[in-house]
């Protein structure tokens, strides 16, 4: 963070920065700010065990004071500012002050606190947090997507503080921060240091995939986890909802395919769990994405849904068991049609994920059927063609609802034809820096996930190496490199469900987390131990069961 | 089907049953269940087997889709093939709360493990409140309020083990993994010499000093009084020379006691007082390979647990019985140490006895223990972790 420098010299970049920044912001916020005067000099470096100590992600410039304005609970207010576009009727923002006004008292509830002065030590006290929204359209009833803005500036000062975001999203990365500077001294007191902060995420696609196939997972947990997310500035829940072990997504046109595919009545999706996910993910900001892979990754799917999956053969014989959907059936195209017309309507996110991953050519093979069609359409023996063929029907299926897609690179790589604002999600982690050069050479935009595979685990500290990837190291033009629109930390749940779900997952995916969020020169691992560390007891405190870092304790948590 | 007969008791026989007493290595924890028409038996030597019995027998009654309770007609006779089943829990590196040490307890009686090995203290952080000496957790604790276990938390865990025929094994580690002991026992530890100069950080437990010495002993007999088991882990492990290298009045003590430049004979003096201490005190010890390997007149009784992974444990393992000792194995059960995939099979398929030695040695392995260092643990992952 570039407040943090020390020394005149310091100083006097940290003017000149300053102002370049204020130029720009100026420009995505409106009216241009005044610069700081004379009293800059009291500006100066607070590490230490500094205010900064514990902020997670690093906001893109930060600038404390060692200036400390004291908070009463019962009479500290989160409010709407004068001036903005959203008022009490904006829901989102409402639930907002009232959850982050509980994450930053919580504990102190039962402690009486007086009507009168605060204390001897006079510092003077910060009344309010006002949240202005500058743009006409707020997004307060509408659901966060790609190009939503989640820019925040941070001014905390003497009485009030101000909190300004073009956009709700905005609005509620800027309280998760603001909630991060307030910190209780050894009297109690909840304190703030006057701050200046101005930030926006590196990237728009900031995700968490999780897997509810290998292992259902209660409502409960994912709304967990959505949580964790939010205090991690995360943006994107890929909901990787079933797969070849089972289909607990309840469909309304088709019951049978959770009836007979799920793992048990106990463990199913009904519309309205469904509902409450995406509610609550859009209260945090969160988009969600489902992924519906095919044509591999669906034998559950052939449990409910006769001749969708193609019939083995051995010789001539059937032998009983599936592969991959059947490409060649027009009754398959029927169902995908009638299929995604209600996926399409009941996740509103714009994008779609389709998957497209690790289809196994064996049983396409086998079949005589699909054998004769392959002659019959000229295919030879590539059944990357016949992939190909599928997909680009499913694709074309899916686009027709006014859906934007996502898939796996195996579609990319095995050519076939996407549209241009289909998202790659580059997995494999042989030399994936060739496959990020490769597909947005080819225009496409790309997301990463290849090294952010955290159902590897191994022992120690894993969350270094995590955060030292630099998505940007592949050879490409500038133009390539913006076509990198952000990545995923994936738990893919062969081995995890709600047991083990939270301590896994965090805090290893918030070195993924600031890698997105935050400038690429942050980097320096001792800083970020300090600060994830700090980060850790924070979401401990919140409910979250992230598991240790390293050796230590945390205040609150001995019993 | 036929209708099943109600069954409506299970009687438990025990022959000698010293229901108020504590296990011990030589607890019987055979037991023998019949269950046929109309007849639900559960007979043991002692009690232990008795709940090693009935978490069988829990075991067996099943539920139909009715929700009808049922069990098989079924005949079985059960001991343990190791008397010595243990599982190590480490609340220095992360203070674990009581509730969390409890309900390992209840998870390892469900899987007969039949010994708690406390690691209580270490480097990081000295948790235990001791009454003899009180500063060492006011000063060592990482918040001598909270992250404390009083009198209270002990007598807690060891009678709630008890209960579960569970013995309650407390490591005070030393003369190595003792910075935490620093603070609240002043002189304790050796001071490091940076040339001519102390540099201000210290190592292991000072072995020269006679106070040493008697600060041990008060310890330890408190220790051997909160903690009834026999059996009192010692530690011994990876004791780092370098700071008594560096000190000008161990160097002379070496000299003194012409032990010339092999550390290892210090090391051997320190254990060998801290053996006689313990023994006076009426308690056998256990100690890490080090103390063996190191080549430290032991007594015939000490047991040794093997952990290192530096040569074949399977070669430790003979060595350490052809030598006479008892042996506990851990080297391969390092449950802290995760990786991806079903690993479970490769703790599973471990067989304790391989390894090239008579059927007299063979029986001087008494046992194994699963270890669950702290250094990545505490209770928000140690439950999944572990089971």
């Amino acid at each position: 963070a570039m407040g943090r420098a020390v020394g005149l010299a310091g100083l006097l970049v940290g003017f000149f920065l300053v102002s370049a920044v204020l130029v720009s912001t100026s420009l995505r916020h409106g009216a241009p700010r005044a610069e700081p005067g004379p009293e800059s000099a009291e500006w100066e470096d607070t590490s230490g065990s500094g205010p900064e100590d514990s902020l997670w992600p690093l906001p893109q410039w930060v600038r404390t004071s060692r200036h400390q304005l004291q908070l009463a609970p019962d009479r500290f207010q989160l409010l709407h500012g004068a001036g903005s576009s959203a008022g009490p009727a904006c829901g989102l923002l409402q639930d907002a002050f009232r959850r982050y006004y509980e994450y930053m008292f919580g504990q102190s509830r039962w402690r009486k606190r007086s009507r009168g002065p605060l204390g001897d030590r006079a510092a003077p006290e910060l009344l309010q947090l006002q949240v202005v929204i500058e743009s006409q359209h707020s997004g307060c009833h509408s659901y966060p997507h790609l190009g939503s803005s989640e820019a925040y500036h941070l001014t905390v000062t003497e009485p009030v503080a101000v909190l300004k975001a073009d956009e709700v999203w905005g609005a509620l990365r800027g309280l998760e921060t603001f909630s991060q500077l307030v910190h209780e001294d050894g009297y109690g007191s909840f304190l703030v240091n006057e701050t200046e902060i101005d930030d926006f995420p590196r990237f728009a696609h900031r995700g968490i995939l999780l897997d509810s196939s290998r292992h259902y997972l209660p409502v409960k947990s994912i709304l967990t986890n959505l949580d964790a997310m939010a205090f991690n500035k995360f943006n994107v829940l890929h909901w990787h909802i079933v797969d070849d072990q089972s289909f607990p997504y309840q469909s309304i046109y088709f019951p049978e395919l959770s009836d007979k595919g799920a793992y048990s009545y106990n463990h199913i999706y009904t519309p309205s769990d469904v509902r409450l996910v995406i509610e609550y993910a859009r209260l945090r900001g969160i988009r969600v994405i489902p992924e519906f892979d095919t044509p591999g990754h669906t034998q559950s799917w052939g449990k409910g849904q006769k001749d969708l999956l193609t019939p083995c053969y051995d010789e001539e014989q059937p032998t009983g068991s599936f592969g991959p959907v059947n490409p060649i059936l027009n009754t398959t195209y029927d169902f995908m049609t009638k299929f995604f017309k209600e996926i399409s309507s009941v996740f509103p996110d714009a994008y779609i994920h389709l998957g497209g991953d690790e289809v196994n050519f064996n049983c396409w093979k086998s079949n005589p059927d699909v054998k004769e069609f392959m002659k019959k359409q000229g295919f030879g023996t590539d059944y990357a063609k016949l992939e190909s063929y599928y997909i680009q029907k499913i694709l074309d299926i899916v686009s027709s609802y006014n859906k934007g897609y996502m898939v796996w690179q195996e579609v990319f790589d095995n050519k076939a034809q996407l549209k241009p604002d289909t998202v790659v999600q580059v997995w494999m982690e042989n030399n994936y820096a060739h496959e990020l050069s490769s597909v947005t050479g080819a225009g496409f935009t790309a997301i990463l996930a290849a090294p952010w595979y955290l159902d590897y685990i191994s022992y120690g500290q894993d969350w270094k190496k995590y955060h030292s990837v630099e998505p940007l190291n592949f050879p490409g033009s500038e133009k390539q490199k913006k076509l990198l629109i952000g990545g995923e930390a994936c738990l893919w749940g062969e081995f995890v469900d709600a047991t083990n779900l939270t301590p896994r997952l965090w805090p290893r995916a918030s070195a993924v987390g600031e890698r997105l969020w935050s400038s690429s020169n942050v980097t320096d691992l001792a800083d970020a131990y300090k600060r994830l560390t700090n980060h850790r007891c924070r979401m401990l405190r919140r409910g979250i069961s992230a598991e240790p870092v390293f050796v230590g304790y945390c205040a609150h948590e001995a019993r | 089907p036929p209708q099943a007969l109600p069954c409506t008791q299970l009687l438990v026989f025990v022959t000698t049953p010293d229901c108020d007493g504590f296990p011990s290595l030589d607890s019987k924890e055979s037991y023998k269940l019949s269950v046929s028409e109309g007849s639900l038996l559960l007979s043991a030597d002692a009690v232990w087997g008795a709940l090693r019995g009935l978490e069988t027998f829990s075991q067996l009654v099943g539920r139909d889709q009715n929700g009808t309770y049922y069990i098989n007609k079924t005949e079985i006779v059960d001991f343990p093939r190791f008397p010595h089943r243990g599982l190590l829990l480490d609340t220095s590196r992360h203070y674990l709360p009581l509730r969390a040490i409890l309900e390992t307890l209840d998870v390892m009686a469900y899987n007969k493990f039949n010994v708690f090995h406390w690691h209580i203290v270490d480097d990081p952080s000295f948790p235990y409140e001791s009454s003899t000496f009180p500063e060492l957790s006011k000063q060592g604790a990482f918040n001598a309020m909270s992250h404390v276990y009083t009198a209270g938390d002990v007598r807690t865990v060891v009678e709630h083990a008890r209960l579960c025929g569970i013995r309650v094994i407390v490591e005070f580690d030393t003369p190595g993994h003792t910075l935490s002991w620093g603070p609240g026992a002043p002189g304790l530890l050796t001071p490091c010499y940076s040339g001519k100069h102390p540099s201000g950080t210290y190592g292991p437990i000072n072995p020269i000093l006679n106070s040493t010495y008697q600060f041990v002993t008060s310890l330890f007999q408190e220790v051997s009084s909160v903690f009834p088991d026999f059996f009192l882990h010692l530690g011994g492990d990876e004791v780092d020379f370098t700071c008594w290298k560096s000190n000008p009045e161990i160097h002379a003590f070496m000299k003194q006691m012409g032990f010339g430049e092999d550390y290892r004979k210090l090391e051997s003096f320190y254990i060998q007082r801290l053996l006689d201490i313990v023994s006076s005190l009426g308690k056998g010890s256990i100690l890490w390979q080090e103390v063996f390997d190191n080549g430290v007149k032991l007594r015939p009784d000490s047991i040794i647990h093997v952990w290192k992974s530096s040569k074949p444990y399977m070669d430790e393992m003979a060595d350490v019985t052809k030598a006479g000792y008892q042996a506990l194995l851990s080297t391969p059960w390092y449950l802290n140490r995760i990786s991806y995939g079903q690993d479970w099979m490769a703790a599973y398929q471990v067989e304790p006895l391989k390894f090239e030695g008579s059927a007299k040695q063979k029986d001087l392995v008494i046992g194994g223990e699963a270890c669950m260092w702290g250094e990545y643990v505490d209770v928000t992952n140690l439950t999944p972790r572990l089971w």
